[in-house]
């Protein structure tokens, strides 16, 4: 890859700092993030480097990576930088960002997982966890997933065929319909 | 006392134990739990990049429903929930403008006067372990119990005790006659969500904080997290299967151990609901008796 | 430092106190707290029957802990001067009141469980500060176990294994188990270059202590492999880059390019997760010992005993030089100056070398009756003087004393002491004080002048 040779080299760092004020200038590149993240092995683009691409503008190449959807968000990256940047919260902001730029994830059933998910509180107000992994399953083709799970979950009580509904669905529903994305300025 | 109560939808299905052995081992403690009336799902974490505003209003709305019901401590025992209500609470004191687009979106304002506890800390600041340990009747005589804490004292907005080596838990296990094993796997993560999306990683996590906790000579493991029990204990199967490995190693809740130590019925704990059967290990241990 | 201590113009004050300082370059006034060690040091021989016989043992300081020194002990082997002390919190006579073992055993009746503590004054015409530094206490990284695994132990640790006349007699031993290790672990910057931990310097002289101590590990105990965590290596001294390639060639230490993020303890071994980010894979090293090159810090008291010099220091507690590039050696007030570690990090070449300057700068102030000062300072008119002294408040030098001239308080500068930072000058509502060559009227005079040849030049157009 060649490095943009102008100013608009910062452009990238600029939008995440602006966006969640977290400056990636500050990565002294030591890897602790990376050394201590519990899905690296999995990861296409470890966290360190994901950090570089964004001080080096790269920002197609951090959007279209799994990195930042297999990220589990368990903050282990942000309490121990040295530089006190929040990794975590970076990978948040990506996430975010892949969306808005329609960038074909690099792990699309964790978006159609999310998706489903909020679609769940929007159509009871609560989560119905065994309506949501049927769901889920059956929308990325998969129908016998965890089906060994089932009976026993079942027997166990830990699902609920039928999930509750809370009394002021309208409410929630109105929250959706006004509540916005915050809209990323490119 | 009265305190609300925030059980969040994981409470309601799956860590349905959790929510019934909470509700009875605070009844013993003298604490009664009122719900937030008609409270809703905190959003969890897809709502936070899928649409920010939504991440903050959902939580506000529960916020403001205790609030209504004059309810000013909340106990969130998800510690994921309990992150998300205290942090729309911490925005809001901080950013006034926040509170007002907030009241817009949701119709009502959060005058401030509801704020959320997670388990941990109301039993160390609110019922305080010496009268937790005056309510111990069957104490655990030397069960070796290995404390595990995920990513929850890493979650934003959660301050609970030592990020890298919390002793909070193990404390509470020690006061309820319990001996706490030290290990190095109690802040490990179980990856969380990717359970579903991703099963194989959870497995490749799992495994080594179950190993982790038998080297060491712990017969169970406690959890404050249903996402943590239903990652540690019902993957436990799946573990053995992929890695040919014999894991089998109940996985109970805080609020479980806690009410069995008080000498509630296994009944009303739940204790039939979890996968991996505690009762012989209780049994063998002499804590229960034939 | 035995030399030193037989040279006839050189009198060493152990186990005392710099407690206050007063005066001017020149003229110091020293009032030095003696401690008392319990020994008559004109009559010790110096021949250790007492610590032999002393029946308490506690952890010995100068070994971190990994040996056992006695209630009455010398510091360490070369210790000068060769007379011990006794350690009042220690000892059984003080604490029980009973046992004075080493009185009846001293052929020189040394002991003297009586001695005071004593107030030395006396005057000097220069300072030189060399109280080193400190090591930072790395239990705060709970990711590194805390301080509760007894197999990561620092670098200083380390160095007192690998002393022949140290606590183990030169055997690396892992302190949990007395085992011989063969996997090491090296972490690099465990303190330093960490803005969480307060410290984001670079420490300097641990790339180059690292190298040598997994050189002598190799050279000691041949199976023994050392694998080194590191961000950068920092070996900017002569021979110093060739001396890290010599422990990469010959040596065989592995160096990994970046950091660890957690230690677990798993049977009698420990697990150390770190990246290579060179390869950009995650690692994990089996250990049997982990070495933390923990960060230099200043001393504990550095900031107590700043303020009693009246020498300025940095936000973490290191001695400020006059100038960073000019006057290295200098601190910002006239005859102290500074060297070694409680300046910023060094290593022994630096410390030697700045010693060295320090020094000659101290006998320059000291061979000559007369003193060259800077003529740009602080003047009082003491006809103007309304004596109301505001300028004494705001001297950030001490340089301004309260006087009295027939019978009229007036302020007056101490030409040795003054800056000419010019804050009297702005202070004084009489226009008493000024900074010589930067009167008022000095001033206005240079724009007056500036301004007319702008004017003739007509580069400057004054309106009405
Ligand atoms: S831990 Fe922090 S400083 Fe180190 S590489 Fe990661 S982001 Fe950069
Ligand atoms: S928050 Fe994400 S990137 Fe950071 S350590 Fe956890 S999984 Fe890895």
């Amino acid at each position: 890859m060649s490095y943009p040779s102008n100013s608009n080299i910062h452009l990238f760092r600029n939008e995440i700092l602006n966006l969640c004020k977290q400056d990636v200038a500050k990565c002294i590149q030591c890897g602790k993030c990376s050394a201590g993240c519990p899905i690296s092995p999995e990861m296409d683009i470890q966290p360190n480097q994901i950090i570089r691409l964004i001080q080096l503008n790269d920002r197609e190449g951090v959007l279209r990576s799994n990195t930042i959807w297999l990220c589990a968000s368990c903050e282990t990256c942000s309490v121990r930088c040295p530089e006190k940047i929040e990794i975590a919260t970076i990978m948040d902001i990506l996430r975010k960002l892949s969306l808005e730029a329609n960038i074909q994830a690099g792990e699309k059933n964790i978006v159609k997982f999310d998706q489903i998910f909020l679609d769940s509180i929007k159509k009871r107000g609560r989560v119905h966890e065994l309506g949501l992994v049927i769901r889920y399953n059956l929308t990325t083709g998969q129908p016998w997933k965890d089906v060994h799970l089932g009976p026993i979950m079942f027997m166990k009580g830990k699902f609920s065929l039928l999930g509750h509904r809370i009394k002021e669905l309208e409410r929630v529903k109105e929250i959706f319909r006004l509540s916005r994305r915050i809209k990323s300025q490119e | 006392m009265e305190i609300g109560y925030y059980p969040g939808c994981s409470l309601e299905s799956s860590a349905k134990e959790f929510d019934v052995s909470i509700r009875a081992c605070f009844t013993k403690l003298g604490v009664s739990l009122k719900e937030i009336p008609d409270w809703n799902c905190c959003g969890a974490s897809p709502a936070h990049y899928l649409n920010e505003e939504l991440a903050l209003s959902l939580p506000y709305r529960n916020l403001i429903k205790a609030e209504e019901a004059k309810l000013q401590k909340i106990l969130s025992p998800c510690p994921a929930c309990h992150s998300h209500l205290i942090h729309v609470y911490n925005e809001v004191i901080r950013d006034p403008g926040l509170n007002q687009r907030l009241k817009n979106i949701v119709g009502k304002e959060f005058k401030k006067n509801s704020v959320s506890k997670h388990l941990l800390d109301f039993i160390k600041e609110d019922i305080g372990m010496e009268r937790l340990k005056e309510s111990i009747t069957l104490p655990l005589k030397d069960l070796k119990v290995a404390c595990y804490y995920g990513c929850l004292t890493r979650l934003p907005d959660v301050n609970i005790d030592d990020i890298e080596n919390p002793m909070i838990m193990d404390k509470i296990i020690e006061a309820i006659g319990g001996e706490p094993i030290d290990w190095s796997y109690k802040t490990e993560c179980c990856g969380a969500s990717l359970s579903i999306t991703r099963t194989e990683i959870v497995l490749r996590l799992v495994k080594p904080i179950l190993e982790a906790a038998e080297e060491k000579g712990a017969e169970c493991i406690v959890v404050a997290c249903p996402l943590c029990q239903s990652n540690l204990e019902t993957r436990q199967g799946d573990i053995n299967k992929k890695y040919k490995t014999s894991f089998k190693i109940p996985v109970l809740y805080l609020s479980q151990l806690i009410g069995i130590s008080q000498g509630i019925n296994p009944a009303e704990l739940g204790l039939n609901r979890l996968i991996i059967n505690p009762t012989p290990l209780l049994l063998e241990k002499g804590i229960f008796e034939k | 430092m035995t030399e030193s201590s037989q040279n006839e113009n050189i009198e060493i004050f152990t186990y005392s106190e710099v407690i206050d300082v007063k005066g001017f370059v020149g003229n110091f006034d020293v009032t030095i707290r003696k401690k008392p060690r319990y020994v008559d040091m004109g009559k010790c021989t110096g021949c250790g029957l007492c610590i032999e016989k002393c029946p308490t043992k506690v952890p010995s300081e100068w070994d971190l802990g990994l040996g056992m020194r006695k209630a009455i002990y010398k510091p360490f082997g070369q210790a000068v001067p060769n007379v011990p002390v006794i350690d009042k919190e220690n000892c059984r006579f003080f604490t029980t009141g009973k046992c004075k073992v080493c009185q009846k055993i001293c052929p020189a009746q040394a002991i003297d469980y009586e001695q005071k503590e004593e107030l030395i004054k006396k005057k000097f015409g220069a300072i030189i500060v060399a109280t080193g530094f400190t090591q930072f206490d790395p239990s705060v990284y709970g990711e590194y176990g805390g301080g509760r695994f007894k197999d990561v132990i620092t670098a200083l640790h380390l160095e007192r294994m690998l002393d022949a006349s140290g606590p183990t007699g030169g055997h690396v031993i892992r302190p949990s188990d007395q085992k011989e290790p063969k996997n090491i672990v090296f972490i690099q910057c465990v303190g330093s270059r960490d803005e969480s931990k307060g410290y984001p310097y670079c420490s300097r002289i641990c790339c180059m202590y690292t190298a040598k101590q997994a050189i002598l590990l190799k050279d000691h105990f041949p199976d023994t492999q050392s694998y080194i965590f590191y961000i950068d290596i920092r070996a900017g001294g002569k021979n110093y880059e060739e001396f890290v390639k010599r422990a990469q060639r010959e040596y065989g230490a592995i160096y990994i390019r970046g950091r660890v993020s957690k230690i677990y303890e798993k049977g009698d071994k420990l697990i150390v997760r770190g990246v290579d980010t060179l390869t950009g894979k995650q690692i994990e090293i089996e250990a049997d010992l982990v070495v933390l090159a923990t960060a230099i810090i200043p001393q504990p008291d550095s900031k107590e005993l700043a303020k009693i010099l009246n020498i300025p220091h940095d936000q973490y507690g290191f001695f400020t030089e006059a100038h960073p590039k000019l006057q290295p050696v200098e601190s910002l007030t006239k005859g102290i100056f500074l060297t070694g570690s409680c300046q910023f990090p060094k290593d022994i070449p630096d410390s030697v070398a700045t010693t060295g300057a320090a020094s000659i700068r101290a006998c320059e102030i000291l061979s000559k009756d007369e003193l060259v000062l800077d003529p740009k300072i602080a003047k009082i008119d003491p006809e103007i003087c309304s004596g109301c002294l505001n300028c004494l408040e705001v001297c950030p030098f001490d340089a301004i004393e309260r006087n009295e001239v027939n019978g009229k308080i007036i302020a007056q500068v101490i030409p040795t002491l003054c800056h000419g930072c010019g804050n009297c000058a702005a202070t004084c509502r009489t226009k008493a004080a000024n900074v010589e060559g930067f009167a008022d009227d000095q001033i206005y005079a240079q724009i007056a002048s500036i301004v007319e040849i702008l004017q003739k030049e007509k580069l400057l157009e004054l309106s009405e």
